[in-house]
């Protein structure tokens, strides 16, 4: 729970003036798309998928750059947000990991089809590994 | 070794390379053009996935004659394991921070309206 009204969050999330402070060392961003650049010098492309002021904000990143953002070449990263009295209740929820606001304490659940091959694979690294 | 987490979530964020990766994983060492031949994509498909699973450190290339073959690095493996693992564990953080700076905006904006 963020003790802040929704429009605060929804500000926090998107401007790349925040974004900066958070996420990435340079941020561009508008309604359809945007990118990242880290720490690391990569720069990654963002291709807005939702972008519904204040509840709803969704990308999908990672893809070759030049190709098409599909969900068998990207991942996808989804905020949800609620207004709760004069607070906020986040949610983010990346390919299957997803990540509960602070009420329930932070917690990660795996699901859906989309994130099966990534955590199959992890398995299987960690299988190879051991050997 | 240093894991760069970016390149890491970029070579598995696509389903093709996460075949390339499993045959690898399947067969040991081997060519482009013998991944090509089981995987429903071109021999330069195999190769760009190839070059990109290579930059996250999670193969290499071994030079055999004319040929490179190649094979996932177990030694990275467990560290690349341990890396993916923490990318749910980076967005606690990120999360953190976005509910610090809402909340500093919200009361930035309390105190103006209201001053004592």
């Amino acid at each position: 729970m963020i003790e802040a009204p929704i429009d605060d969050v929804w500000r926090v999330l998107t401007e790349p003036e925040h974004i900066q402070r958070w996420f990435a060392r340079e941020c561009e961003l508008d309604s359809q798309k945007g990118r990242l650049t880290f720490e690391s010098g990569r720069t990654f492309y963002l291709h807005i998928v939702a972008f519904e002021p204040p509840h709803r904000f969704a990308y999908r990143w990672l893809h070759e750059q030049g190709t098409e953002a599909r969900p068998d070449n990207s991942m996808l990263v989804e905020f949800s947000l609620r207004p709760e009295g004069g607070s906020t209740l986040l949610r983010v929820v990346e390919s299957g990991f997803e990540h509960v606001d602070w009420s329930d304490g932070a917690k990660s659940e795996y699901f859906d089809d989309h994130s099966r091959g990534w955590h199959t694979l992890i398995d299987r690294l960690r299988e190879y590994a051991k050997r | 070794m240093k894991v760069n987490e970016e390149a890491l979530l970029e070579a598995v964020a696509d389903n093709s390379r996460r075949q390339v990766l499993d045959l690898l994983l399947a067969h040991g060492a081997v060519t482009p053009t013998a991944l090509a031949a089981e995987l429903p994509f071109s021999r330069q498909a195999v190769a760009k996935h190839l070059a990109v699973l290579d930059r996250a450190g999670l193969v290499e290339g071994t030079r055999q004659g004319r040929e490179v073959r190649y094979s996932v690095r177990p030694e990275h493996l467990d560290v690349a394991v341990r890396a993916m693992a923490k990318v749910a564990a980076r967005w606690d953080a990120r999360l953190d921070a976005i509910k610090r700076m809402a909340e500093a905006s919200a009361e930035a904006r309390r105190k103006r309206r209201t001053p004592s």
